[in-house]
């Protein structure tokens, strides 16, 4: 399993906020256990989308010159659920910026509902600091194959690409 | 210029936002560590929220230094901060009570210079001069 908890960008204006689709599908495997016979997209994945989001929106304002990673969640609170078949629609918008890290406020919505809201907390790390080798790359919201899904959603002129 | 009582209320919203707990829990006397539970992402947490709150801004380690007790191989000895790492605390924390600390100076109690009355005196100095 590829810890990608978006599928692609739809809209990116650097430095402000970005908006990110996660199609939920039946076919990944968390889903069967989580819950027998009611399927939902389990809220902490949903997190996960939102950092990944809002990481790789704070990662780009510094040309990713930092490793980013999710330092804290302090409000989440969950008003629905996703089931197979919804397109989760995550936004995310920077609400602060400097060396040591950053905070978004998000959003997940489906169509007009709103599934979540969330404000999270991200850090940065020198990626040449030599301790960082003992990291879980896991845990980083971007790695090369995720900035591959920013150049998918990012359209040149920053208009919604279709 | 905020007078102490509304910058203590800025600092309270702002621990009752960052750190999840209730306002009657923050008070001057209380530790961020020991009573409010705060861990060191928080401190990053913390200061982005002062830092909107009051609209200044607060450079890396003037409110909460790092590293205090790596930083210098004379600053603890036997488990207690030694008197030039009393001496290096007052000059980097002019704003904590490290005469309670020199009272008991066990390593353990670094924690409890940041208080929430620290935080206050360090932005009243900020904001007031």
């Amino acid at each position: 399993m590829r810890w990608f908890w978006i599928d692609r960008f739809i809209e990116f204006e650097s430095g402000s906020y970005a908006k990110a689709v996660k199609n939920v599908s039946l076919s990944e495997e968390h889903m069967h256990d989580h819950f027998p016979g009611f399927s939902v997209m389990p809220s902490s994945l949903m997190i996960e989308g939102l950092a990944q989001t809002g990481g790789i929106l704070l990662g780009e304002k510094n040309d990713f010159k930092y490793a980013v990673i999710l330092a804290k969640v302090p409000k989440v609170t969950f008003h629905s659920w996703a089931t197979p078949g919804d397109s989760l629609v995550y936004t995310a918008r920077l609400l602060d910026e400097r060396d040591e890290g950053g905070t978004v406020e998000c959003t997940a919505h489906v169509g007009e509902r709103l599934v979540a809201e969330a404000e999270i907390v991200f850090a940065h790390l020198d990626p040449s600091d030599p301790t960082l080798g003992a990291i879980d790359q896991k845990n980083f919201v971007f790695s090369m194959n995720l900035l591959g899904i920013l150049e998918v959603g990012k359209a040149g002129d920053g208009a919604e690409k279709l | 210029m905020p007078t102490q009582d509304e910058i203590f209320k800025v600092v309270q919203e702002t621990l009752e936002d960052a750190l999840g707990v209730d306002d009657d829990e923050v008070t001057m006397d209380a530790t961020l560590q020991g009573d409010l539970g705060a861990e060191s992402i928080d401190f990053l947490d913390i200061l982005f929220r002062l830092e909107k709150g009051f609209d200044i801004k607060i450079p890396r380690g003037e409110l909460f230094p790092e590293n205090l007790a790596s930083a210098d191989s004379s600053f603890v000895q036997d488990g207690k901060v030694t008197e030039s790492g009393i001496a290096q605390l007052r000059e980097k924390m002019p704003h904590a009570d490290v005469d309670k600390l020199a009272e008991n100076p066990a390593v353990e109690n670094i924690a409890d210079l940041f208080t929430v009355r620290m935080m206050v005196s360090f932005l009243d100095q900020k904001l007031n001069g």
